[in-house]
This record gives structure tokens, C-alpha cells and sequence, in this order.
């Protein structure tokens, strides 16, 4: 009796404090709750639309296949053997293909998630640091100079995207490398590029000139299983990476002082993570070159459909990896026998979603 | 500010003298190399079949003017933008605007069959003012209004959803992209004296809209709260602003092509040389940008005689290495 008169005396003295502290806790744990389940739900979403985009491609061209057929080529002769048609266009053509949209728009989401937070600006994507420039120029001077095609101008855009991006990066280097500074080196040295990337279009036949364009414009067409199987081997090193150097991020987002406050070395995080995001879009641009967009909004999307700031990592990838695959998909099929190049669905698809956003957010500042 | 009052007036007279140089050589210089007294002669009755005349008259001034009126211009739109948008990547082109005249233009040559430089000019600048009004619109209909983020945003994803569209045209047809590939590089040359008439006017009037938002932008600099308890209505000031900038580099976009470089670099040399002040950065870069302009079509008239370079692919040759210089040279002053 005693004790439970005095155990209520307890409560009823600190009653209304734990109430509201329990209360708050409980509000707190609500909205992380929310939070949690919008995210898997924004991610399982995502995955989704990557699956139908995947299942459609193999399924639906110039010969259209049943589902249960694509299955069977793709499993194998595991269960049954699929008719030689099925197993030449799902295996041979479309299957590369497609896998080097997802893994490409994964690269470039990422990529481009990467830059717009470490240089804390929502104009900044890979071409910032001539990746799509030094790419560019390379494969024009690949396709119209030497006349060559196919993997082999895949391999000049990377080792141009990676010498440009290295140039930059040493002329903006004075004691330290402040993102001002490499976004004015940045545009020096992509307009230079961009004159001889002009130069070489106006002095050539038109018609070798527009092969170029196809490829600057960004294009999957004939992307075989040597393009897939590169930026697959590419990339495995590259994800894990970003995944470690990640963590730092949120912590760099505050300013350096903060940053290093919290215990992050400022300096040689900021290079390592500057060198992951350089390395994934210029393979994604080496594979189908630089697709426009995809980098620049993947980032906004998984923010805007998360609701929440910061880089969003997982989230970019995924909505690069979804929108890639999504957009040849549409640019296959849009326009009766004509086959639009990727580049240009990305634009008329992202821009849009991006803008409709952009007019719906009702805070300023979201979004981007 | 940086320098006193004194210095910035006349490193201004210093830009203006040697925009009066490279106006003479432009006029003296190219194919055929004419000299200065006949250049002066030319401007004044002449003998009607003498060919250095007539080249003076009918080439070399057209394209002289026409690289100081679109120069001064690009360089007034670009720091005008930089301001508004306080973001260092923004060029004029942010608004959409290449990307709009752009768009039109091969929908005038894809459609309309359109094949003369004249003929592009309308089309240009009725596209470059559609794009940057679908811009403006898109970016000022949350209700934050048209924060600079969102500006820069809407801008990208309108540029790139015109740039795919053109794109897709020129893919498809061929003449088209013959024509097109030429006027995208960006060119002094081959206009005639109507188009500059015909564009005069929205010149004019936006570099009066850009020369007197120097307070403004100021204001602006310091963040959109502190603008705003100066007594700045900042909504209707970045109207104003984006008003000036699509008539300016509008009408220099129809005339030339998309000369992308010339607005994004030269207010950056200007702030090296001025600060932050944006009564002075206006007038440097009116200024320093037709200077580069011109230099860049003079060396690009001479480095392949008899042929010649197109300005647009000789700016960025010139101007990249100065710029880069410059940024790694000095303390750079922020936006």
C-alpha cells in the first residue's frame, strides 16, 4: 500500500516531464519510422521500374518474344531449351544491352550524386571535370581522325575523360584544390575541348559527322557483351569503394571546419572521393557516351522522392539505373522504325520529371 | 572593393582603348589586308568598284559591329546571370537560351526549309525568348519563388529537354545537320548589315536593364534575406534582371550562333580585376568581352589564310589558357 501510494507519488512528481519526454521520443521514433518505410518503399519502387524496363527490352524489338521464352534463354538449358531465335536475341543482343544501361545509369547516378555534394552545387555533374569533354573530344577524334569504332573508341573516351579530369585537377591544384577554383579550371578547359570537338565536326563529311554526333548525343545501339562485360569488371571495384569513402560525406557536407571537427581528414577524403566519382562516370561515359541528364538528375529524383537532403547515394543509383534502361527502351519503340539513341530520350524523359518537381516542392531550396 | 576608385576607371579607359585597337584591325585585317587610311576612306563616299572599299563596307564593318554589339552583350548577360543565380557555372545559356534558339533554328531549316543566316535570326530569338519564359515560369511557380537553385535547375532540365528534341531532328535529317553543324560553332561571319539593324533595338534596351542593375545585384550578393531588408523587392529585381538577359544574350545567340564561353569567363576575369562589386563588374565585362571577341575572329581570320577559323572556335583557344591562368594566379573572389 505504502509502496504503491509512493510509487504513484513518484509518478505524478515527474509525470509530466517523462510524458513529454515519451511523447517526443515517441513522435521522433514515428518519423524515422516513416522515413524508413518511404525509403524502402521509394527503393523497392525503383527497383521495380529497372525490372520492367529490363524485362520489356528482352522481351520486346523487331522480334517480339514471349515472357516464358526470355526465361528459359535466360536460364539456360537448365529447365528447357528455348528456340534458337529466343536464345540469339535475348542472349546475344538485348541482354548485353540492357545490362549496360542499368549498370551505366547506376555509375552515372552515383557518380553525379558524388560531385553535386562535394562541390555543394546543383549544377555540378561529371562534366565539371571534363569527363564528358575529354571523353567527347577522345571518341570524335577516335571516330572522325582514325576512323575507328566500336570498343575501340570506348577506350579513347576513357583514357581522354581521365587525362582531361587529371588535367584540371592539377591546374586548379594551388595548395589544396577548392571547388571554386576547379569549376573555373573545369570551363576553360572544356571550352578548348569544345572548339576542337566543333572543329573536327565542321571540316568532315556529314555524314561521318553525324556518326559522331550519335555517339556524343549518347547511344546503347550495338553495345555488345564486350561494352557489358568491361564496365561490369569496371565497376566492382568502384561500388565497394564509394560505399567505404561514402560514409565521410555527410560529414564533409557540413564545410571543411566542421568536417574536421568530426574527425574526417578533409583533404585526402575529398581527393578519394573526387577520384571514385571521376572513375564511374567516365567508364558509364566510356561505355555509351555521355548520356546528358542522367547524372545530373538522379540525385535530385532520390531526394525529392526520399524527402530528404543529403547525398542520397543508394537512392541516385538506383533512379540513374531505372531511368537508363527505361529511356532506350522508349527510344526503341517512340518513333515506329526510327531508333532514337538513348541521349535524347534521357532529356525529353528526365527533364520533365525534374521540372514538375521543381514547380510542385513548395519550399525553396528542395530539390536541388 | 579591391582597387580604389581611381584605378577601376582607368584599367576601364585602359579596356576601352584597346577595344578601339583591335575595332581598327578587325576592320583592317583579314583575307586581304587593307590599309588603316582606306579603311577610314571606305567610310566616306568611295569609287563604287574599288574592292578594298567595298570589302570594308560590305564585309568588315558588318562583322566588326557585329562583334562588338554581341560581345558586349554576352559579357553584360553573363555577369547579369552570375548575379542573379550567385552561382559561378551559370552562363547566359542557363535560361535555356542557346538551347531554345537552337531548337527553333532546326525546326526553321527541318520545317520551314529555311537556309539563309538571316532567315535563322527570327527563329532564334523567338526561341531563345520562348525558352528562357518556360524557365522563368517553371523555376518561379513554388513558393519559395525563383530561388537561385531552382533557376538553375529549371534552366538545365529545360536546356537539356530542347537539346535532346534538336538532337532527335538532326539525327533524323541530314541537310538539316549540314546546315545546323555550321551555325552551332558560333560565327561573326556572313551577316549583313539588316540583321544588326533588326537587333538593335532589344540590344539596346537590355543593356540598360544590365547596366543599371549594378545595385542590385549587390544587394542580391549578400543573400536574398539581407536584400531584402535593404528594401529590395528580390522577385521583381531577378525578373527584371532575367528580362535583360534574354533580350541581350537572345538577340547576340540569333545573330552569332551560341558563343557559350564568352558569357561565362569574361565577368570571372572582370571580378578578378574589379572585386566584388557589381557597378564595376558590368562595365568590365560590357567591355573585355568584345575585346575577346574581336581577337579571337581577327586570329582566327589569320592563322589559316586564306581560309578562315569561325570565332566561336577561336574564343575558347584564346581565352581558355588567359582564363586558366588567371584563376590559378589570383585569390579569387567569390560569389
Amino acid at each position: 500500500m505504502t509502496h504503491s501510494h509512493g510509487a504513484t507519488g513518484r509518478v505524478a512528481a515527474a509525470g509530466p516531464e517523462t510524458v513529454a519526454g515519451h511523447a517526443a521520443r515517441q513522435t521522433v521514433a514515428a518519423a524515422r519510422r516513416r522515413g524508413r518505410r518511404r525509403t524502402s518503399a521509394v527503393t523497392a519502387a525503383l527497383v521495380l521500374v529497372a525490372l520492367g524496363a529490363f524485362t520489356a527490352t528482352l522481351a520486346l524489338g523487331e522480334f517480339d518474344l514471349p515472357l516464358p521464352e526470355v526465361i528459359r534463354s535466360l536460364t539456360g538449358p537448365l529447365f528447357a531449351k528455348a528456340t534458337w531465335e529466343s536464345d540469339f536475341f535475348v542472349l546475344d543482343v538485348r541482354l548485353p544491352r540492357v545490362l549496360t544501361a542499368l549498370l551505366a545509369g547506376a555509375a552515372f547516378g552515383l557518380s553525379g550524386a558524388l560531385f553535386q555534394s562535394l562541390i555543394r552545387n546543383p549544377l555540378a555533374s561529371p562534366d565539371v571535370i571534363g569527363i564528358t569533354s575529354g571523353a567527347s573530344a577522345a571518341a570524335v577524334v577516335c571516330v572522325l581522325v582514325l576512323g575507328l569504332g566500336g570498343m575501340a573508341v570506348s577506350f579513347g573516351a576513357l583514357v581522354g575523360a581521365l587525362v582531361t579530369a587529371t588535367l584540371i585537377y592539377l591546374l586548379a591544384w594551388r595548395s589544396g584544390v577548392s571547388g571554386y577554383r576547379l569549376v573555373l579550371v573545369g570551363i576553360g578547359i572544356a571550352a578548348v575541348l569544345s572548339s576542337l570537338i566543333s572543329y573536327l565536326m565542321t571540316t568532315t563529311q556529314v555524314s561521318d559527322a553525324q556518326r559522331a554526333l550519335e555517339w556524343l548525343t549518347g547511344s546503347l545501339d550495338g553495345r555488345s557483351w564486350p561494352h557489358a562485360g568491361t564496365l561490369a569488371l569496371c565497376l566492382v571495384p568502384l561500388l565497394p569503394a564509394t560505399a567505404v569513402l561514402a560514409r565521410s560525406l555527410a560529414a564533409l557536407e557540413f564545410g571543411d571546419d566542421t568536417a574536421t571537427g568530426l574527425g574526417v581528414r578533409v583533404a585526402s577524403r575529398r581527393l578519394a572521393l573526387l577520384a571514385v566519382a571521376v572513375a564511374l562516370a567516365a567508364v558509364a561515359t566510356a561505355a555509351v557516351g555521355p548520356v546528358p541528364f542522367v547524372a545530373l538528375v538522379s540525385a535530385p529524383i532520390a531526394r525529392a522522392v526520399l524527402r530528404g537532403r543529403g547525398p542520397a547515394l543508394t537512392g541516385a543509383a538506383l533512379a540513374g539505373a531505372a531511368l537508363m534502361p527505361v529511356s532506350d527502351f522508349v527510344g526503341q519503340h517512340l518513333v515506329g522504325s526510327t531508333e532514337l539513341p538513348v541521349g535524347v530520350v534521357t532529356g525529353v524523359v528526365g527533364a520533365p520529371y525534374l521540372l514538375l518537381m521543381l514547380a510542385t516542392t513548395n519550399r525553396s531550396g528542395r530539390g536541388g | 572593393m579591391r582597387s580604389s576608385r581611381g584605378k577601376l576607371l582607368s584599367g576601364l579607359g585602359a579596356t576601352l582603348c584597346a577595344l578601339v585597337v583591335a575595332i581598327a584591325v578587325s576592320m583592317g585585317v583579314g583575307t586581304r589586308s587593307i590599309p588603316l587610311s582606306t579603311v577610314v576612306g571606305s567610310l566616306f563616299p568611295f569609287p563604287p568598284h574599288d574592292m578594298d572599299h567595298l570589302a570594308v563596307r560590305e564585309s568588315r564593318l558588318p562583322r566588326t559591329a557585329l562583334g562588338v554589339l554581341a560581345g558586349a552583350a554576352l559579357g553584360l548577360a553573363g555577369a547579369v546571370m552570375q548575379g542573379v543565380s550567385r552561382n559561378p557555372l551559370a552562363d547566359p545559356g542557363i535560361l535555356g537560351v542557346n538551347a531554345g534558339a537552337a531548337l527553333f533554328i532546326v525546326v526553321g531549316i527541318d520545317v520551314f526549309g529555311i537556309n539563309a543566316l538571316n532567315g535563322y535570326v527570327w527563329f532564334g530569338f523567338v526561341g531563345a525568348a520562348l525558352a528562357a519564359f518556360l524557365v522563368l515560369a517553371v523555376s518561379s511557380l513554388g513558393r519559395g519563388g525563383a530561388t537561385p537553385v531552382r533557376l538553375a535547375l529549371s534552366g538545365a532540365a529545360v536546356a537539356a529537354a530542347l537539346t535532346s528534341l534538336t538532337t532527335a531532328i538532326l539525327l533524323i535529317n541530314v541537310d538539316a545537320f549540314d546546315q545546323f553543324r555550321f551555325w552551332r560553332v558560333g560565327s561573326l561571319a556572313g551577316r549583313d548589315g539588316s540583321v544588326i539593324g533588326e537587333a538593335l533595338p532589344f540590344l539596346a534596351v537590355g543593356a540598360v536593364l544590365a547596366l543599371a542593375s549594378g545595385r542590385m545585384l549587390n544587394a542580391l550578393a549578400l543573400g536574398e534575406d539581407t536584400a531584402r531588408s535593404l528594401g529590395r523587392h528580390v522577385h521583381r529585381d531577378r525578373m527584371w534582371a532575367a528580362l535583360s538577359v534574354v533580350l541581350l544574350c537572345g538577340a547576340a545567340t540569333a545573330m552569332c550562333g551560341p558563343l557559350a564561353f564568352v558569357g561565362l569567363a569574361v565577368p570571372h576575369l572582370a571580378r578578378l580585376v574589379t572585386g566584388p562589386d557589381y557597378r564595376w563588374i558590368l562595365p568590365y565585362s560590357m567591355l573585355l568581352a568584345p575585346l575577346l571577341l574581336l581577337a579571337a575572329d581577327i586570329v582566327g581570320r589569320l592563322a589559316v589564310r586564306p581560309s578562315e577559323l569561325q570565332v566561336g572556335l577561336m574564343t575558347p583557344v584564346l581565352g581558355a589558357p588567359v582564363f586558366v591562368l588567371l584563376v590559378r594566379r589570383r585569390r579569387l573572389a567569390e560569389l
